[in-house]
């Protein structure tokens, strides 16, 4: 900061602690650092073989080209985090790290609920939840969500 | 009467000098009358008469016995707090067929002190954004400044179940949000219709709406309040928390909840200290910090003043007040993104159709079973986070992204241990960037854009666990309800409460007051 600033500066805050008996603590301007865009990380394509392993590990959908740009959006707000040097630091988990853990005396505590248990499942046959045959891949469909996929 | 505070209420219920059928009756009236705010899911009002009608009978009875705490007293839960035989839906179709056959242990506890449920309030789907406009249910509309329509066009106004989500807005008049995810908790205690209520908090989902709707939001330290029976968003950060007109509700709702529970291996077990807040609360050794870092862009002037003008209170009234630093707070908002869409990706494995909530008829497999019921339960927001989450675990990205992510939460969460560390007891800043924001504008962005701008002050707090409480301060040149946040240390509740009591004191906010719907028939 040049020296005729810095005057100016102390006189402006002399002239307002005159005006209102002190100076308040709360800064009068934003005070976020500017990121510098061309250090961030490049969000990468995100090509057609990414999305169908995204949709089968997630077991839903993308929908459209919207939601696709909506993920390298997040990505991109994501790869700020690299602005921050974290060399060294240990990754939080829980705020009670600190603490140990309560566990209890292993034994059954209740018990007998077995219509509660069953009371929100849509289908149920005797006392059994009911799912169709597993272990059969999810048929491929044929998408075409834009410009992003590259087809496969 | 619906005017009273929670702690004038009770009192006057325990001395009789009103019944619970009145109260109760009145509460009804106006949830009625408001029925436009949508600020519910589910009304309970069958439950609510029952209940009066039992606390009025014990006062009755010859045998002296035990006024509870909360004794006919009704109170509104988020709807993703689990309750015994009454849907709890989180505001999604996943969740619309949902009968818990247990109830959440904070409901539990305000139950066993006497307090009744009136409704489960509307929430953005899954508590996952802060405008609570993006639930099944249509959005929540901010009591303050709304055009209430006479009861005869009401039933037209009357949101109507299953809408699509942001191409909702049904009369050209704009109104201002209630802000989010527990928008309707805090518009069903700012419009009257109970005395307290229950919301989440995770990213700042209780203290927003609370700002927004000119009532008290308080979050609790990390730990002091049971998660059992809450469905669960981002669970290393998710607080029950809660909404009242003052700060001395807040605490006595607290004081009823708080303490471990065997049911959440995350209450701390320290035994917990029932305590009341003085009247006369002295602030000569206080120190306040003021976070330099909190004056964002996008800082409206008001909230500002506001702010500036709470700081020079304390001051003047001879406390100490220094300007500090936290400075990862602008990557806060980051690391949140990374790290709820990771817990999200995993909490909601548990939704597939089987054992409970929404099934789909697509019987061909296991895995299409699955698939279609997903598609079919869950909104973009949701599925948005889902595939975020599940790209930022992936096995290439689980360092860059997620590791990182955790580091910067120790950095965020360290930058608060360092202040106190250096002599400072509470942080005063302000809740939000502006006031509530008109649907219009909001829903013109997207609900991770929204999310990136509107808990950018309530966030950082949930990295580190730390209590803190929005208080309604004055209201902006447009008439709408300012809030500002006291952040306070770990398992400080108490002190927190106390300083923000004070403040309460001094700038005597008045709630809004909506009587006058009483007279229009």
């Amino acid at each position: 900061m040049s020296l005729t600033k810095l005057t100016c500066r102390l006189w402006l805050q002399r002239v307002s602690r005159i005006k209102k008996g002190f100076c308040s603590k709360v800064p009068k301007t934003p005070i976020w650092e500017e990121l510098d865009n061309t250090k961030i990380p490049n969000v990468p394509q995100i090509d057609q073989e990414m999305i169908n392993h995204l949709e089968r590990v997630s077991l839903v959908e993308f929908n459209n080209q919207a939601g696709i740009e909506r993920l390298s959006k997040a990505i991109e707000s994501a790869n700020k985090l690299h602005m921050v040097n974290t060399d060294g630091i240990e990754p939080m988990e829980s705020v009670l790290e600190d603490r140990m853990l309560y566990l209890r005396e292993d034994k059954v505590t209740d018990g007998k609920c077995k219509q509660e248990v069953l009371s929100n499942a849509v289908k149920t046959i005797e006392d059994y939840f009911v799912a169709p045959p597993g272990n059969i891949p999810l048929k491929t469909k044929e998408r075409d969500y834009g410009s992003n996929s590259n087809g496969s | 009467m619906l005017s009273l505070t929670l702690k004038e209420a009770v009192h006057k219920l325990r001395d009789g000098s009103i019944t619970a059928k009145d109260l109760c009756e009145k509460c009804i009236e106006r949830l009625n009358k408001t029925q436009q705010l949508n600020a519910f899911i589910t009304e309970t009002v069958d439950i609510s008469r029952d209940s009066a009608a039992e606390t009025d009978k014990r006062r009755q009875k010859s045998k002296p016995m035990r006024w509870r705490k909360l004794e006919g007293l009704p109170i509104a839960v988020k709807d993703n707090f689990c309750t015994t035989g009454i849907r709890t839906s989180c505001a999604t179709t996943m969740l619309q067929n949902y009968i818990p056959p247990y109830t959440a242990t904070v409901v539990q506890r305000l139950q066993d002190e006497g307090a009744y449920l009136i409704g489960k309030t509307n929430m953005d789907e899954f508590a996952m954004g802060s405008g609570s406009v993006d639930g099944i249910h249509g959005p929540v509309r901010n009591p303050w400044k709304y055009k209430f329509t006479s009861s005869n066009t009401s039933e037209q106004t009357k949101p109507i179940e299953q809408v699509s989500m942001r191409n909702y807005h049904t009369s050209t008049d704009d109104w201002h949000i209630a802000g989010g995810s527990s928008g309707g908790s805090a518009a069903a205690v700012a419009s009257g219709v109970c005395f307290g209520a229950l919301g989440s908090d995770t990213g700042g989902s209780t203290r927003n709406p609370a700002a927004y709707c000119g009532v008290v939001g308080f979050k609790p330290t990390y730990g002091m309040l049971s998660r059992h029976g809450l469905v669960p968003l981002v669970n290393s950060m998710d607080v029950p928390a809660l909404f009242s007109k003052t700060v001395d509700d807040a605490s006595i709702l607290f004081n009823v909840m708080a303490g471990h529970d065997v049911h959440d291996s995350t209450t701390v077990t320290d035994e917990f200290n029932h305590f009341t807040l003085p009247d006369n609360i002295d602030i000569k050794d206080l120190h306040i910090g003021i976070p330099k870092e909190y004056h964002a862009p996008g800082l409206s002037k008001d909230v500002h003043n506001a702010w500036e003008e709470a700081a020079d209170m304390f001051e003047k009234a001879g406390a100490k007040v220094t300007q500090v630093s936290l400075p990862h707070t602008q990557y806060s908002i980051l690391c949140y993104i990374v790290l709820n869409c990771c817990e999200v990706a995993s909490n909601m494995a548990r939704y597939d159709g089987i054992e409970f909530g929404h099934r789909a008829a697509n019987e061909d497999s296991t895995e299409e079973l699955y698939a279609a019921t997903r598609h079919e339960g869950f909104n973009d927001v949701v599925r948005d986070r889902i595939l975020a989450g599940n790209y930022f675990l992936l096995r290439q990205n689980y360092e860059k992204y997620f590791a990182k992510a955790m580091q910067v939460r120790r950095l965020i969460s360290e930058d608060f241990k360092k202040v106190y560390a250096s002599g400072v007891d509470i942080l005063l800043t302000p809740t939000t960037l502006t006031t509530a924001p008109t649907y219009k504008w909001f829903t013109e962005r997207d609900n991770r854009t929204s999310s990136e701008e509107q808990d950018i002050f309530t966030q950082p707090v949930n990295m580190a666990g730390v209590p803190a409480i929005s208080v309604p301060s004055k209201l902006s040149t447009d008439g709408l309800p300012i809030g500002l946040q006291f952040i306070g240390q770990n398992f400080k509740d108490k002190e927190l409460l106390t300083i923000a009591k004070w403040y309460e004191q001094q700038v005597q906010f008045k709630q809004l007051d909506l009587d006058y719907l009483d007279t229009v028939s």
